[in-house]
């Protein structure tokens, strides 16, 4: 390789490139310049150093479209991975203004340049269709993640969620790697197109499922889907509030991408299985995990008094509704999945916002907490309106388009048998008792009366702009849905899936 | 001028949200003026509406074109007597709401969003549209009646609100399974029902429509949520509920269930018509052993509006103009009802319970209360000369061609309705009991019928009484609205 092929790799990668300078930008401005001043002001050093950083890689992205395959597939960029490295950087700016008002380290340049990090993570682990490298980024996320959730030293629950969520981790990367080593085994590649050529000409074997299964399991755990979920409701309670933000978002759209990308291009001869050798496919599979996922998660979300816990059990059932996506034809699956995952992300980031500021200000995450909200926050209780609505699906906010396009899609796979009409009539009947939970938190905010001397909360300015922003995009996604689905579908048009 | 009604009802929610929390007076002025507004526009547009084949469309922009929906707003004569009986019930819910002190300017903010869903409803000529309207109506009722309510205010909200959500559900269910069976990429009403879906598909598909919307109009067995929401909820939004949320399933299973799958109609005709039937006996001999006045009432609409299920399922031309005409008049005369039952009575003695009541001499107490009341039950019963009157006849005569048994059970019904409004009209307001000398009588006498009241009770008595005497004012528009391209496969199907 010739110097010039590293300064063309360069140009691809400016965007990544950016963001680790801005994180380590960060990292020197906080323990060079920043140490002594008050904890407030380093906070908000740092976040804004992150905005500028990230807003820098989108608006490189944006003035230099790139497309390019680099290495036999190790960094792809096209027209949809830029779209999902814009949600994320997004999603990673969203992180960090919310941050500015939790008071939980004293170790802000770290803080936020492991956040950094893990966004190169992700932006790589979507810009790549290579499985080392898939498996590579997938790690910087997760060990940036496990470092981001035990980041609060005070409190005993964020070393239990961190240790639980690594744990874990650990074991589900243990899963995924020997599942690719088992199709490296099988196929003597690792990149996933010629992978899914080589598929085609084997046909179903059964070491083949044994290797599907492991992968199905490895992201089954990052995605938060039953039964690999089991961290989910710890780590989300018990890191800090930005963490928990972070994993429920960023880290969910980054991960559903790339699942869905390795499972849709890699395994596409798969779908079904083969009846005569007796092998399955992963599209039963998959609707299984969906419909456990759907039930539990909705089920278990009832019992809920932690609200952080019932968002938590409520991204469950949401990873199951996701899965839905998978089973539509062709581009139709990615267009479902991103728009419902994007959406997910930035309505959940907003609930967190809202929830962040009870957190502060009442002192706890219990439903109780909540009580006459909407006497003593009124914008925030509107906004918390917007999202748990949007997220129950209930017209006209994002949350609905999303999930209406996700069962559309998926029965018209196959329109005249209409093979999933069960998991869609799951999907509904599980939306109804998810109205009831999240009806149950609203009940608090507008029907509950707060205790007499309940004064008003302070919220700061910052705030209230990003989730008065985020309720106005819920909104404006759900009534048009347009502005993001024409996007996506022109994306993925050029890829011609 | 129609779609309006929809623009207005959403930007005065808005208003009314945005108007000073301190200030109750300028939330009602703006309330009474979208109230007004909305009825204006309504007004206007069933002057000047001109159909086409019986139907006039609005407006038609491509909303989401990768799933093939559109934004467009279309009205028949069904759609303008519903969006008259709208805009009606709306204001009278302003002024028969005008004593709400607390958090007004929310009450009337979920108030509107509802009424704005419901115009939304009725004026949606795609599927998607209208469904997204159609689930738009529910949140607000659960807060109007979570908040503001009474007894078991949050059981009963939660109630309806689950109700409606599984009810949309299965609608919902119906609807993506007939885009994906069709093949059509459209959600287009008149698109769909022009299609024709295979037998096999219409026999489980229009049941799961049909009574996805039919919870929400009260057929029996998934009434139960009416009574105990009506009466937990405060006076204005009882009067929507029975006046124009239970119309919304009624209007569905019409303009979606019927229209798109009419041989499943016809295949499953006999058993929704026992079940219409059921629920008018049924409803009226519940409410004939109630001892809450709300209850009464509450189980009077499940009986209504079996008549309107009823109707609909004949598969005449005559029942579903009558099922049409007896949404109108069920809509105004049980908000009559309940706003003499809510406001006029329960908020000025505190009691609905019948026994109580019997002994305070209301008729001399509130003459005005008791009027209406007669007038309201007259009207109830059916007697010539009210707008019940000449709906249920049609029905009758639509079930009579269709199934004579079943039009001989709906008669005792009608019969059961007059023994349980002049039993509960006798009870509350004539009452032989001499009235105890009661202490709180002196002390704290009954505060006076309001002129908002009086109005709001004119308003409805005027408009029951005019389509009572002269009913060709709907049923003009009305029956020619069954010659659209929409009812082209239900006619085929009914043989007309």
């Amino acid at each position: 390789m010739n110097p010039a092929d590293y300064l063309q790799l360069l140009t691809a990668l400016a965007p990544e490139v950016i963001v680790v300078c801005t994180a380590l930008l960060v990292l020197a401005v906080d323990l060079l310049g920043l140490q002594g001043k008050p904890h407030s002001y380093r906070m908000s050093i740092a976040a804004g150093i992150t905005t500028l950083g990230c807003a820098a890689a989108v608006v490189w992205m944006f003035i230099n479209p790139t497309v390019g395959n680099w290495h036999g597939g190790m960094l792809v960029i096209d027209p949809l991975n830029e779209t999902v490295k814009a949600v994320l950087l997004l999603l990673t700016v969203l992180t960090a203004i919310l941050s500015v008002d939790c008071k939980f380290t004293r170790h802000v340049g770290e803080y936020f340049a492991l956040l950094l990090l893990a966004t190169v993570g992700m932006m790589l682990l979507v810009s790549t269709e290579e499985l080392l490298m898939i498996f590579a980024s997938l790690e910087l996320v997760s060990l940036t993640l496990y470092i981001l959730v035990a980041f609060n030293k005070d409190s005993r629950q964020s070393a239990e969620a961190a240790l639980k969520y690594f744990l874990f981790g650990g074991m589900s990367a243990a899963f995924l790697l020997f599942g690719f080593s088992l199709l490296y085994g099988l196929t003597g590649t690792t990149h996933v197109p010629k992978m899914a050529e080589k598929l085609f000409t084997i046909g179903a074997d059964p070491l083949l499922t044994v290797a599907l299964v492991m992968v199905v399991i490895g992201f089954g755990f990052k995605v938060a889907a039953v039964p690999f979920h089991l961290w989910a409701p710890d780590a989300y309670q018990g890191a800090p509030l930005p963490s928990a933000v972070f994993i429920a978002s960023g880290s969910k759209v980054a991960s559903f991408f790339v699942f869905a990308k390795v499972l849709l291009l890699g395994f596409s001869q798969l779908a079904w299985g083969d009846q005569e050798k007796a092998t399955g496919g992963w599209v039963p599979l998959l609707s299984i995990i969906a419909a456990v996922s759907m039930v539990l998660g909705n089920l278990a979300a009832i019992k809920q008094t932690s609200v952080r816990r019932l968002l938590a059990y409520s991204a469950i059932a949401h990873a199951g509704y996701m899965l839905i996506g998978f089973l539509a034809p062709g581009g139709d699956a990615f267009g479902s999945l991103l728009f419902y995952v994007t959406t997910y992300a930035l309505t959940t980031v907003g609930a967190f916002g809202v929830l962040g500021v009870v957190e502060s200000q009442v002192g706890g995450d219990q439903l109780k907490d909540f009580a006459g909200l909407a006497r003593r926050a009124p914008v925030l209780a509107w906004c918390l309106m917007v999202f748990l609505l949007s997220l129950a699906g209930i017209p006209p906010l994002a949350g609905f388009f999303g999930k209406f396009y996700l069962f559309a899609a998926a029965l018209t796979n196959g329109a005249h048998n209409l093979p999933f009409l069960w998991l869609i009539i799951l999907g509904i009947a599980m939306s109804c008792v998810s109205l009831y939970y999240y009806l149950q938190v609203l009940k608090q905010v507008f029907v509950v009366e707060a205790d007499e001397q309940a004064r008003p909360l302070a919220v700061s300015f910052l705030t209230h702009a990003m989730v008065v922003l985020l309720a106005a995009v819920t909104v404006l996604l759900g009534c048009m849905p347009g502005w993001l689905l024409d996007t996506i579908h022109t994306a993925i048009g050029e890829l011609g899936w | 001028m129609l779609a309006w009604t929809i623009y207005l009802s959403f930007a005065g929610a808005l208003a009314c949200l945005l108007t000073p929390h301190a200030n109750p007076r300028a939330t009602r002025a703006v309330a009474l003026g979208t109230a007004l507004a909305g009825l204006f526009c309504g007004l206007a547009g069933a002057i000047q509406f001109k159909p086409v084949n019986g139907l006039e469309v609005i407006t038609r922009v491509r909303w989401i074109p990768a799933l093939g929906i559109d934004f467009s707003l279309a009205a028949d004569g069904i759609s303008v007597t519903l969006v008259l009986l709208t805009g009606i019930a709306a204001l009278a819910g302003v002024l028969f709401s005008w004593n709400v002190e607390r958090r007004t300017n929310e009450f009337f903010a979920f108030f509107f969003a509802l009424i704005g869903g419901v115009y939304g409803v009725f004026l949606s000529l795609d599927l998607f549209l209208l469904f997204v309207f159609y689930e738009i109506a529910i949140v607000p009722k659960y807060f109007l009646i979570a908040i503001w309510g009474s007894t078991r205010r949050d059981y009963a909200a939660m109630k309806l609100a689950l109700y409606s959500f599984i009810g949309s559900g299965m609608v919902l269910i119906g609807m993506l399974a007939a885009y994906a069976v069709s093949g059509l990429a459209s959600f287009d009403l008149q698109a769909l029902a022009q299609h024709s879906f295979a037998p096999e598909f219409q026999r489980w598909a229009f049941p799961l429509v049909f009574v996805g919307f039919a919870i929400l109009a009260g057929m029996w067995p998934f009434h139960t949520w009416a009574p105990t929401g009506h009466s937990a909820a405060p006076t204005a939004a009882s009067m929507l509920l029975a006046g124009v949320v239970m119309k919304l399933g009624a209007y569905g299973c019409l303009r979606v269930a019927m229209t798109l799958f009419p041989e499943g109609l016809k295949m499953w005709q006999h058993e929704l018509a026992a079940l219409a039937v059921t629920g008018i006996v049924y409803g009226a001999l519940v409410a004939l052993v109630q001892k809450d006045f709300k209850f009464v009432i509450g189980y009077s609409s499940v009986s209504h509006m079996g008549f309107v299920l009823l109707g609909l399922v004949t598969l005449t031309e005559v029942g579903w103009s009558g099922a049409v005409l007896q949404m109108f008049s069920h809509g105004v005369i049980a908000g009559l009802l309940f706003a003499v039952v809510g406001r006029m009575v329960y908020d000025r003695t505190h009691t609905r319970d019948l026994d109580a009541l019997e002994g305070m001499g209301l008729t001399r107490a509130m003459p005005f209360a008791s009027v209406t009341f007669v007038i309201a039950g007259f009207a109830s019963m059916g007697m010539p000369g009210f707008s019940g009157f000449i709906a249920e006849l049609q029905v009758l005569i639509g079930a009579w061609q269709a199934f004579p048994k079943l039009a001989l059970l709906a008669g005792v019904g009608i019969v059961i309705g007059v023994v349980y409004t002049l039993k509960t009209t006798a009870m509350v307001f004539f009452s032989d009991k001499p009235a105890p000398a009661e202490p709180h009588d002196h002390d704290h006498p009954l505060e006076p019928i309001t002129v908002p009241e009086r109005l709001g009770a004119a308003l409805l008595i005027f408009c029951t009484v005019l389509i009572g005497l002269h009913p060709r004012l709907l049923l003009d528009i009305i029956v020619p609205s069954f010659k659209s391209p929409l009812f082209k496969g239900l006619r085929e199907v009914a043989g007309l």
